[in-house]
């Protein structure tokens, strides 16, 4: 892949990260989060492909496809069991409603863009352009874990974060080497399934899926 | 050779106690496996205390100085903990709140959990360790669950999603040292091993790499227990089983300092040391603030040992910020000094709660009367955590603070100082209901059994003698903080 046809498939796919990460705060029913989530993770793996196929890296070409089968596929269906433990299906009362978010989702844009200028100016190729993009998503992430109270929201906000460090690492580094990608991505898949044996314990056991009902421990 | 042996010792017993079923000689099994480990780091510590790092596996592992320092630490307070581990499941099992499949669980993931550890400290490779430290975390999130109580699966899952999340941050700042490191000339592999990037460090872009330090120090602060992320300590430490406790506490939590100390090693050559100074200061007087202000409304004494660790981790960050080599050789002094006096009091505490049903302070009352042996442990652990001598704690507080005064941090020395009066304080009004006071009436005295007492009065001895003798461990500390300051 080359030219101008490379630069647009990268920042369609880059953008529409990011894109998907505002879909997650603007839209409340948890159902249409996961699929956001969904689209994000095949994204994600888009963006990996374009640069491997670009730089004719086999190796991240092969990154970019289990990214797509383990971000696309199987961690939403993971999600997706969890939601349907839980009958009422939408996030009730976030702390702060969906226009603030969306307004807030702009403000830490704005960071982003701020916060990498020195990671862009080495870059300094196409990609490097849109790291910031990366550091969006991974705040985005972060702002809806403070705000939403429900279980699940949170192990999304987490895969928010998730997915904004890995656009990060591809678009800055062509990916970190393969053993450590690997681990990376062996990791978040492990994270869930740990979230989501702790949620049907606490749902099975304590009737409990609103973390404003795990009260036990404070000081 | 011998680094790999260490590895596969602990994977090795894991693998025999997942194939049998639970009884007391697997967790026997566990103990000899500690002292397996014990025994490999200090055999470690005398092959490279004068001598460079050496390699395994094609450079995946490697281990200088510190990295033996740091397996010593690990099989030192890992015995201690598999050692009560026997007595923890048997308690468990004749109480009925725990099945023999659970307690084989428990084995395996105890081993599987100090085999993480041992890799994130022998890892070559920034990658590697960053992998095994997120194993740890999840690893863990079992054995903190472990009870199946409905504080501690709330316990748990505050502690996957924080450090998931502190994990997730310090992954992407090892991302922005990797490609400060490619652009500063290194090729592609290798860029990410400590020799290369240690060598590479003048050379790294100052911008990023102080994007870097601050996600490093955010993401690895975070399993540190380093405010403002360390809400999740109090909870996990209280709610875990008390070797877990003991575990994670008095190792895990220095295993995650570990990371924190090379990278500032590699950020002290990049930017100087004011900036990575500044981090660090600011991480450990916030924690001191906060202990100091939270430990003194504590009706839990599990939690206030946890919130113990909150004000020794900003000690040793405070230490770490001063990075003269007295002042690291102390800070690894005092990460030994803590995992030994936390681990005892985190075992004393799991045997208290054994006997007395309850972690309420309140409940618990006139320990030294009732139980002469438990009540005397629990007491000379609180000396040792306060800092006061003969203990090695002593000696490495006054260092780190010696050190800090000589780099010119004065005032953080006093405000740190002001912190712990008042933690000693809090500490000695909570430890002096806990441990005086009169037996009732014709209540004799309970004895002790010496499963419990002959390894936590070990450990104490221990803890004393390091206070006193500069032997044996002199030599490796000084090579062990070399590897730290250029």
């Amino acid at each position: 892949m080359s030219g101008p046809t490379y630069t647009s498939a990268l920042e369609l796919a880059a953008g529409l990260v990011i894109l998907c990460a505002v879909v997650t705060l603007w839209r409340r029913s948890l159902s249409a989060i996961v699929k956001a989530l969904a689209v994000q993770g095949v994204a994600l793996g888009a963006v990996a492909l374009i640069l491997g196929l670009h730089q004719r890296d086999g190796v991240l070409v092969t990154v970019g496809c289990l990214v797509i089968v383990a971000k696309g596929a199987a961690i939403p269906t993971l999600l997706a069991r969890v939601l349907a433990s839980d009958r009422r299906g939408r996030e009730t009362a976030p702390l702060v409603n969906v226009p603030a978010s969306l307004v807030g989702a702009g403000a830490l844009t704005f960071l982003a863009y701020g916060a990498t200028r020195p990671v862009v100016a080495l870059v300094a190729t196409g990609a490097g352009r849109l790291i910031p993009l990366g550091f969006a998503t991974l705040l985005i992430g972060f702002f809806s874990m403070v705000v939403r109270r429900k279980a699940a929201s949170q192990i999304v906000g987490l895969l928010l974060v998730d997915n904004g460090i890995a656009l990060v690492a591809f678009l800055a580094t062509a990916g970190v080497p393969l053993l450590v990608e690997l681990g990376a991505s062996l990791d978040v898949l492990l994270v869930v399934v740990v979230l989501r044996v702790l949620a049907v314990h606490l749902w099975s056991k304590f009737a409990v899926l609103d973390l404003d009902q795990l009260r036990e421990l404070h000081d | 050779m011998l680094v790999a042996l260490i590895l596969l010792v602990p994977l090795a017993a894991a693998a025999v106690s997942a194939t049998v079923t639970w009884r007391r000689g697997v967790g026997w099994l566990g103990v000899g496996s500690l002292a397996g480990v014990l025994a490999g780091g200090v055999a470690l510590a005398a092959r490279v205390e004068h001598r460079p790092a050496i390699t395994a596996w094609g450079g995946a592992l490697r281990a200088d100085a510190l990295s033996a320092f740091m397996v010593v630490v690990i099989g030192a307070i890992g015995l201690l903990a598999t050692w009560q581990s026997v007595r923890y499941l048997d308690a468990q099992i004749a109480t009925g709140h725990c099945s023999r499949r659970h307690a084989t669980l428990y084995a395996v993931l105890v081993q599987g959990f100090i085999a993480a550890m041992l890799l994130a400290v022998l890892a070559g490779n920034v990658g590697v360790m960053w992998v095994a430290v997120e194993a740890t975390t999840i690893i863990t999130t079992f054995l903190v669950g472990h009870r199946q109580t409905r504080g501690a699966l709330e316990a748990s899952w505050k502690y996957v999603i924080i450090c998931s999340v502190g994990i997730a941050l310090a992954f992407l700042g090892t991302v922005l040292v990797y490609l400060a490191a490619l652009h500063a000339g290194a090729g592609t592999h290798a860029t990410l091993d400590w020799t290369s990037l240690m060598a590479l460090s003048h050379h790294l872009d100052p911008g990023v790499m102080r994007l870097a330090m601050a996600l490093l120090v955010l993401g690895y602060g975070t399993k540190v227990g380093l405010a403002p992320m360390h809400s999740w300590l109090p909870d996990a430490h209280s709610q875990a089983p008390a070797p877990v406790s003991a575990l994670m506490s008095g190792v895990l939590l220095t295993v995650a300092f570990y990371a924190l100390l090379r990278f500032k090693a590699i950020a002290d050559g990049a930017l100087g040391v004011a900036f990575p100074r500044a981090l660090f200061v600011t991480a450990g007087l916030l924690s001191l603030v906060i202990a100091a202000s939270l430990l003194l409304s504590q009706r839990d004494y599990k939690r206030m040992l946890a919130y113990h660790s909150v004000e020794h981790m900003g000690l040793i960050a405070l230490g770490a910020a001063a990075g003269t080599p007295l002042a690291m050789a102390a800070v690894l002094l005092h990460i030994l000094g803590h995992g030994l006096a936390k681990g005892v009091l985190f075992l004393a505490s799991g045997e208290i709660l054994l006997v007395e049903g309850t972690t309420e302070i309140d409940q618990v009352k006139a320990l030294l009367a009732r139980r002469p042996a438990l009540g005397g442990i629990f007491a000379f652990g609180l000396v040792a955590l306060l800092g006061l001598p003969p203990f090695s704690l002593f000696v490495s507080e006054l260092n780190m603070a010696r050190a800090e005064v000589r780099v010119g941090l004065g005032w953080v020395v006093a405000l740190s100082l002001a912190c712990m009066a008042v933690i000693f304080g809090a500490v000695l009004s909570h430890g002096r209901h806990l441990l005086f006071g009169a037996r009732g009436e014709g209540e004799a005295a309970h004895r002790t059994p010496s499963i419990v007492t002959v390894p936590l009065v070990g450990a104490l001895v221990g803890c004393a003698a390091l206070g006193v003798l500069a032997w044996p461990l002199d030599g490796l500390l000084r090579a062990a903080a070399q590897v730290l300051v250029r």
